[in-house]
């Protein structure tokens, strides 16, 4: 899939995640709000990779405001926004 | 004759404060407190330093603190319990020496065995006469017994009474006598007292909370404890007060009349009393401006001194006569241990309180919380930091699961013969991981900022500086 | 063995926070919502987490429904798409009137069970909320053998036929009795509307015991707050409890006896009743009392 336009799903309640999606040329940047204290930023980061790879996005800049967010959450969240921004 | 000093500046240099003393300050008036901030600002301007900070609870309200800490003009504190930013600033290495975190006991302890000395005790009145009678229960600013204010009153070489309510000679009701103060200090407002019901002392109503609670009172209905003449201590969070709530509405309902209810008192508690269903309520704080106005009025409602609370040094004291206490936690690991000074990220967010009291005390310690916490895992492999050690834990209630202390053979026994979701403790540390996943390990300095205390005034753990 | 289903708990398909423990809280069984709950511009957003949650969240044995966009909202197809592969146990489709609109819901699922050459176990609910669905309601529950239960939508209801919900509820006496007749006919689960007014626990249980007492198997709820209430009025209480065992026994001992009926507290038990009792032990045993 190819990112063509600016996108963002999610939000910014408990339990959720806030993904704002944009195009890209350099492949995969993924910049997480507050990310040197969230324990969870390398998972997240992990989960977002694997979930570009399998919609086969390879170029995208992704802005994360983690709330506490489930790997399930993040996934659909990031899908949801890839599929708006297509 | 009269105690009275015009100003706290006046009353700063008759008592010769001096570089290196402790000054001590209770929280009664808990997120509304005005003293410990206004005499702070005074001793800021006259340039004394390495003082000892000894107060009972540091809420939000308190962040100039944070300033005296840069500027030495604090360099250690001693407390039972921090919430809001400057917990934050002593893990990011604010103070300079490190923290002493102990309990409500504990603290009593310490002071009466002198253990630790206090130079000068501030004590937020909300009434006073000019001799240095206390009441915390008469003027704008009333906010309950004063419990923990007592040992300050009776052990600090300087005892000064800083009020907003200076009545005639002689205050009645007296809670604190003229014999052991020193001077007495008006100011405009000691604080605001509608604050003191703040953060989480109200009801939860999220539906996991209430599931939590649903069960902790099941647990409490099979435990053999649950009859007329039965005790109970329930903390100040969401939770714990959904089961107070149940537990009123089984008593009724089953007839159960309860000898006494302790430790921080509430409106529902109050309404209890009032309800016959308890014989007497033992306050040492008061959580809402109900609690203030029954403690005054009803002498079935009593106020007690923190000593009597939980000194375990002292000849005895309630918490070892109680029967159940239903407390929190932030994190909870497979030995039962619990934290509940820092959040899983590290960060000061409360301190023992009476949780360490009233676990080692009572037969029957339940800890109510969901499983997770945000994304964090509740049950644990190792605790970021322990507080209240594993052989006071009896039973952790989650939405998900049940788990019972080995060590407690008899509860074990009723539990797993009940039709509540009893599972290993480590069963439960299981699900939550996999919910969450594991998170990345806190980092830390090795520098020490924090030091956490048993009632006994054994360590129990450190808390180290945070690394970015 | 009969399903536990005394609460149906609603629960909004784009909140991740209820989603995650709404096996949790007590309630029967959980629908996640597509439809009404969710404003259109998030309709994409809530299909996708429900999807998700349902393939990676543990709901704690609670059986799992999702309510997607009716046959006129032109969203169903891609729900249906979305959801099915990610088998959750009912799909409950709203705004039901006809056989059709059933039979539309079944040919998607046998298309997904042919594409990956799998038999998709999904049952299907239909919320009967026109005056259209009640009429049809008997064939509607006789429609495919997937059908297990029939919910009644009073708002909607209420507003199709042009008048105001009431607590008392004469508005809503005829389509009540006339879907619980379709359901008990078919041996599928009644379910009621939910009670609108979070706050009002007194009328909450004054329309669950009315309910019960019409017939209803279980009622949705739309708030965590009512599961509690609800599950206790309808479940057997300590009562009940003993006069089934005691008519069971009786009766059981009767049949070995060669007798159709036996006499328990002057009162003649034979098989509907013995039937009855035997249906609230299996509730008790289900609630584990």
């Amino acid at each position: 899939m190819k990112i063509i336009k600016k996108a963002q799903a999610g939000s910014l309640e408990s339990c959720d995640i806030f993904l704002k999606v944009e195009p890209y040329d350099c492949g995969i940047e993924i910049n997480i709000e507050n990310g040197v204290k969230n324990r969870f930023a390398e998972r997240i980061k992990k989960i977002i990779k694997e979930t570009l790879k399998e919609l086969l996005v390879e170029n995208v800049k992704i802005d994360v405001n983690d709330k506490g967010a489930l790997d399930c959450t993040i996934k659909a969240r990031l899908e949801t926004a890839v599929l708006r921004a297509c | 004759m009269t105690k009275v000093v015009k100003s706290i500046k006046k009353v700063l240099k008759l008592i010769n404060i001096k570089d290196g003393m402790t000054i001590s300050f209770h929280h009664h008036l808990r997120n509304g407190d005005y003293v410990m901030n206004l005499v702070l600002e005074e001793i800021a301007e006259i340039g004394v330093k390495n003082l000892t900070l000894a107060a009972t609870g540091i809420y939000p309200i308190h962040q100039p603190l944070i300033k005296k800490m840069e500027n030495k003009i604090i360099t250690k504190i001693d407390t039972d319990f921090i919430s809001g930013p400057v917990g934050e600033a002593i893990v990011n290495g604010k103070l300079e020496q490190p923290a002493i975190f102990r309990s409500r006991g504990g603290r009593a302890r310490a002071i009466e065995t002198k253990e630790l000395k206090i130079d000068i005790a501030f004590i937020a009145a909300p009434s006073a006469d000019s001799a240095g009678n206390i009441n915390g229960v008469d003027g704008p600013s009333a906010c309950g017994p004063l419990g923990y204010a007592i040992p300050d009153a009776h052990y600090a070489d300087k005892v000064i009474a800083i009020t907003d309510n200076l009545v005639d000679y002689p205050l009645f009701p007296v809670r604190i006598e003229e014999n052991l103060v020193d001077y007495v200090v008006v100011v405009d407002k000691i604080g605001d007292a509608q604050k003191i019901m703040s953060g989480t002392t109200i009801i939860t109503r999220d539906p996991i909370g209430l599931r939590i609670a649903k069960y902790a009172l099941q647990v409490i209905e099979q435990s053999g404890l649950f009859k007329t003449g039965f005790s109970f201590q329930t903390g100040a969070g969401g939770i714990s007060l959904a089961v107070a709530d149940y537990l009123h509405k089984k008593m009724k309902e089953k007839n159960i009349i309860g000898s006494f209810a302790l430790g921080g008192i509430t409106k529902f508690l109050v309404d209890m009393l009032n309800e016959g269903l308890l014989k007497t309520l033992l306050n040492v704080q008061s959580f809402d401006l109900d609690a203030v106005k029954s403690v005054k009025e009803n002498p079935q409602h009593q106020a007690i001194s923190v000593s009597r609370y939980a000194n375990p040094k002292a000849k005895s004291c309630a918490v070892d006569n109680l029967d159940i206490s239903i407390l929190g936690a932030s994190e909870v690991d497979t030995n039962f241990n619990v934290n509940i000074v820092t959040d899983s990220n590290g960060i000061i967010i409360g301190g023992s309180g009476g949780h360490n009291d009233s676990a080692e005390g009572s037969k029957l310690t339940i800890i109510v919380t969901p499983l997770i916490r945000g994304r964090f895992p509740v049950v644990v492999d190792k605790l970021t930091t322990v507080t209240t050690p594993g052989r006071c834990i009896d039973v952790v209630v989650t939405e998900r699961g049940i788990a019972v202390n080995p060590n407690n053979k008899e509860i074990e026994e009723r539990l797993i013969n009940s039709n509540l979701p009893i599972v290993p403790i480590s069963k439960l540390k299981g699900v939550a991981y996999q919910l969450t996943g594991k998170p990345e390990p806190i980092k830390f300095y090795d520098r020490i900022v924090g030091k956490v205390e048993e009632r006994n005034g054994k360590i129990v753990d450190y808390i180290r500086m945070l690394k970015y | 063995m009969e399903k536990l289903r005394r609460t149906l708990l609603y629960v909004p398909g784009n909140n991740p926070a209820m989603i995650q423990s709404a096996g949790f809280l007590g309630a029967d069984f959980v629908v996640f919502d597509l439809e009404d709950a969710i404003p259109i511009n998030q309709k994409d957003s809530a299909r996708i987490l429900v999807k998700n949650a349902l393939k990676s969240i543990d709901f704690n044995s609670v059986e799992t429904m999702v309510r997607i966009n009716s046959w006129g909202s032109g969203l169903t197809k891609k729900d249906l798409d979305s959801i099915i592969p990610s088998e959750p146990d009912i799909i409950l489709l709203p705004k039901a009137e006809s056989k059709e609109d059933i039979e539309k819901v079944v040919r998607c699922i046998e298309l997904e069970e042919k594409k990956y050459n799998k038999k998709i176990p999904i049952e299907i609910f239909a919320l009967i909320e026109t005056p259209l669905g009640v009429i049809n309601s008997l064939e509607i529950a006789c429609a495919d053998k997937r059908m297990t239960g029939l919910q009644f939508g009073a708002e909607d209801f209420t507003a199709n036929i042009g008048t105001k919900r009431t607590k008392s509820g004469e508005e809503l006496f005829y389509s009540r009795s006339q879907i619980i007749l379709a359901c008990k006919a078919k041996g599928i689960s009644a379910i009621d509307t939910p009670f609108v007014d979070i706050d009002d626990m007194e009328g909450l249980e004054k329309e669950t015991e009315f309910a019960k007492q019409l017939g209803f198997d279980g009622k949705a709820v739309i708030s965590p707050l009512h599961i509690d209430v609800v599950n206790e009025i309808f479940s057997p209480d300590e009562r009940e409890i003993s006069w089934a065992k005691k008519v069971l026994n009786a009766f059981e001992k009767g049949e070995k006896e060669g007798k159709g009926a036996v006499s328990v507290d002057r009162k003649m038990v034979d098989a509907p009743i013995a039937a009855r009792a035997r249906r609230i032990i299996e509730i008790a045993k289900r609630m584990a009392i």
